[in-house]
């Protein structure tokens, strides 16, 4: 265990505090700050807390679709796959994504530019079929746009 | 004086509308005051820079651009597009301050009466409070539609203290987007309805558990609870925002307490109902974000002036979110016992394809989709139900005769299948049982057996699941195969799809005799599967096509068709 997950694990429950009530808003801040949730740092948390264990962690954690044990891209393609958005042709956008970027669903490109994810529904149905790349939502996306979305993120064809 | 109000809620966002905003700050003109509002229901338009002429709508600007904000500054006052036409056809209560009041300005929300509402209620017994919601008729708006009044009623009559209240606002149905848009739009106003929920049932403790897949309105509900508390409208009530992490499970009222309680989000045995033990064993009441939001108009206007609205059993106004192959989707408040034909046809304006409506789908992944043949229904909770159907959250998704109900069931199964918390093993293998057949079907591996097979799976799981994402689960499947069972015949017999979706069941020729050798479906293909010389007639490998469609869609001749069934 390296000193420096155990400073963090330290500085995390001081933060939160040593309830398992906390496990989601720990694990949240951790996805938000690391880009993913490291094992380590879990267990050294485990070894510090109370109230939190390590298998408890790991189940909260693998539960919830938003954490991810592995860092993730700088940007996180999330194409949404909601009915409004599937009816419009959501897969092909997905299939247009995965083309380009010649990755699979939840992997990321080796240059750690990319992640590419699926989404249950944006609540932008509206604009389907949408996609949100880093937190801001584009609508009526087809297969054309996919590249020109792509290379406004630094991405070369 | 006019005000120009610009919708900056997400939908808006994405079509444009901040940098629209953004000039017009750029451009400041005497003659107008610049507004920002959230989403007005009129999606299929944004960006939308309303004008308003003393408080009163004059006309809109459509689909505006940043770079046209200098002509439409020019055109002023008069404006190229008319309110629209939905105004009057709309009976809206809950929905009244969307898109006309600044969501990050209490005093708007305010000067609209906001927070009346709550001064009145604690000037009230909590008895008499939950007497005026029972009177009302109102029922839940998440999908059960349980009485509210009553659900209050049974918080109320538990004298174990603390209390707590929730606003659930893990809006996860696919296709429902009306409390994003409410909080987004007006979050004072579901802060208000929590906050009169708590006075009602004695709570000290209220939270709002809201989805992360909604960082405008956590932004939005952030800024407002701020404003309340300085405001000190918050009395002797602690309020908090919860973010959800990613489960559709979670929207459930047990599995959403145990993930506020640091756990997986795994639906619990009922009884105790949250009223009993709730959130740390405390009793709790969990509504919906439209239910909340609906309480401040109720108390303000009566319980007699909501309930003249509808149907006896379904009172009030509901909100749907118009979404798939409609023609202007959107939002829409009606009034509940509207038909779902006129809904439609009138507030959305048919189909955007122009193709015949084939189905509506209701409800989310527990509801079903509703025929053509009975678009007649009547939205309300029973009327909706006896189809096989269900209210739902609102969420409306209309599907025309190009989508293949195959593969919607298969699309609903496979959400749930990922979705299924995996404690009841019957929903967690279940599900993945009838989504395994209904891919076999769509690839044309189909058997007869397999619709029994179907019909036996359903019963098993709704019987043996815990909570409604199990006992619903079958729900696309059995609406599916009540209405559109001779699809499911052409998939297995004839290796069918009429709609031309299922990859598997159709072929893409180049009829050669109108081909003009133009080449751009080579050039488009994305498996380079298309052969020919220019100005020749092309010819597609089918051993090499993915059934993509990209050249149906590119060419311009109309030389590429597609053909389905072991006859064609």
């Amino acid at each position: 265990m390296t000193p420096q997950w155990n400073d963090l694990a330290s500085e995390l429950l001081q933060r939160f505090g040593d309830e398992t009530r906390y496990a989601i808003p720990i694990l949240q801040a951790i996805q938000t700050e690391q880009g993913y949730i490291p094992i380590p740092l879990l267990e050294a948390i485990a070894s510090k807390a109370q109230h939190l264990q390590a298998n408890q962690l790991y189940g909260v954690a693998t539960f919830y679709s938003q954490f991810t044990f592995t860092p993730k891209g700088k940007h996180t393609i999330k194409v949404c796959m909601g009915t409004a958005c599937f009816v419009k042709g959501a897969q092909q956008i997905v299939d247009a994504f995965k083309s380009a970027l010649s990755i699979e669903i939840g992997e990321t490109t080796p240059d750690k530019l990319f992640t590419l994810q699926t989404v249950a529904c944006l609540g932008c149905c509206s604009l389907a079929p949408a996609v949100m790349i880093d937190g801001h939502v584009h609508g009526q996306v087809t297969q054309e746009s996919v590249a020109a979305l792509l290379k406004a993120k630094g991405f070369n064809l | 004086m006019i005000t120009l109000a610009v919708g900056l809620g997400t939908c808006g966002i994405a079509a444009g509308a901040q940098e629209v905003y953004d000039e017009l700050l750029r451009q400041p003109d005497p003659r107008y005051i610049l507004r920002k509002t959230s989403c007005n229901g009129h999606c299929y338009n944004e960006p939308i820079v309303e004008v308003f002429q003393n408080e009163e709508l004059i006309g809109a600007f459509y689909q505006v651009k940043a770079s046209s904000v200098k002509s439409l500054l020019e055109t002023l006052p008069s404006v190229w597009g008319q309110p629209s036409s939905r105004q009057g056809q709309e009976q809206r209560l809950v929905l009244e301050n969307c898109g006309l009041i600044d969501p990050e300005n209490m005093n708007d929300y305010i000067s609209r009466g906001g927070y009346v509402a709550l001064e009145t209620v604690r000037s009230l017994l909590p008895m008499e409070v939950v007497s005026m919601i029972k009177a009302s008729g109102l029922r839940g708006r998440g999908g059960a539609g349980f009485p509210t009044g009553l659900k209050w009623q049974f918080a109320l009559n538990n004298p174990s203290q603390p209390k707590v209240v929730i606003a659930n606002a893990d809006e996860g149905d696919p296709g429902a987007f009306m409390d994003r848009a409410v909080l987004e739009g007006d979050p004072h106003r579901v802060i208000e309805g929590l906050l009169i929920a708590a006075h009602a049932t004695g709570a000290n403790s209220a939270y709002i558990y809201i989805r992360a897949e909604y960082p405008l309105a956590i932004k939005r509900l952030r800024h407002a609870i701020a404003d309340v508390t300085a405001e000190g409208k918050l009395g002797t009530v602690l309020l908090e925002i919860k973010e959800g992490a990613g489960a559709f499970v979670c929207g459930e009222e047990t599995a959403l307490m145990a993930s506020m309680e640091g756990e997986r989000g795994m639906p619990r045995f009922k009884p105790p109902f949250p009223a009993e033990s709730g959130l740390w064993g405390q009793p709790t009441t969990i509504n919906n974000v439209e239910t909340l939001a609906a309480i401040p108009w109720i108390i303000r206007h009566g319980a007699e002036a909501f309930s003249k609205w509808g149907t006896e059993k379904s009172r009030g106004t509901k909100v749907f979110s118009l979404a798939g192959k409609v023609k202007y989707p959107g939002l829409v408040e009606v009034e509940m016992g509207t038909s779902l034909r006129s809904m439609i046809e009138q507030l959305g304006g048919g189909t955007s394809s122009g193709l015949p409506i084939k189905a509506v789908q209701m409800g989310g992944p527990s509801g079903g989709c509703v025929p053509e043949s009975l678009l007649d229904t009547a939205l309300t909770y029973e009327d909706l139900q006896a189809t096989g159907a269900i209210m739902g959250s609102g969420g409306v998704i209309v599907m025309d005769e190009a989508t293949c109900m195959i593969d919607i069931a298969k699309y609903f199964l496979n959400f749930i299948q990922n979705e299924s918390c995996g404690k009841c093993t019957f929903c967690r293998i279940g599900t993945k049982r009838m989504f395994e057949i209904l891919s076999r079907i769509a690839e044309g591996k189909g058997e007869l057996a397999d619709i029994d097979e179907l019909i036996d799976l359903s019963s098993q799981i709704s019987k043996a699941s815990l909570c409604q994402l199990g006992k619903t689960a079958a729900n696309p499947v059995l609406t599916t195969l009540q209405y559109f069972k001779d699809e499911y015949l052409e998939h297995i017999v004839e290796k069918k799809c009429r709609a031309h979706v299922c990859r598997s069941l159709i072929r893409y020729h180049i009829n050669s005799d109108v081909c003009t050798g133009c080449t751009l479906c080579a050039k488009r293909c994305p498996v380079s599967c298309i052969k020919g010389v220019t100005k020749g007639p092309h010819r597609i490998d089918a051993s090499h096509c993915t059934k993509c469609g990209t050249c149906l869609s590119v060419c311009r001749f109309g030389a590429v068709t597609v053909s389905t069934g072991v006859h064609s």
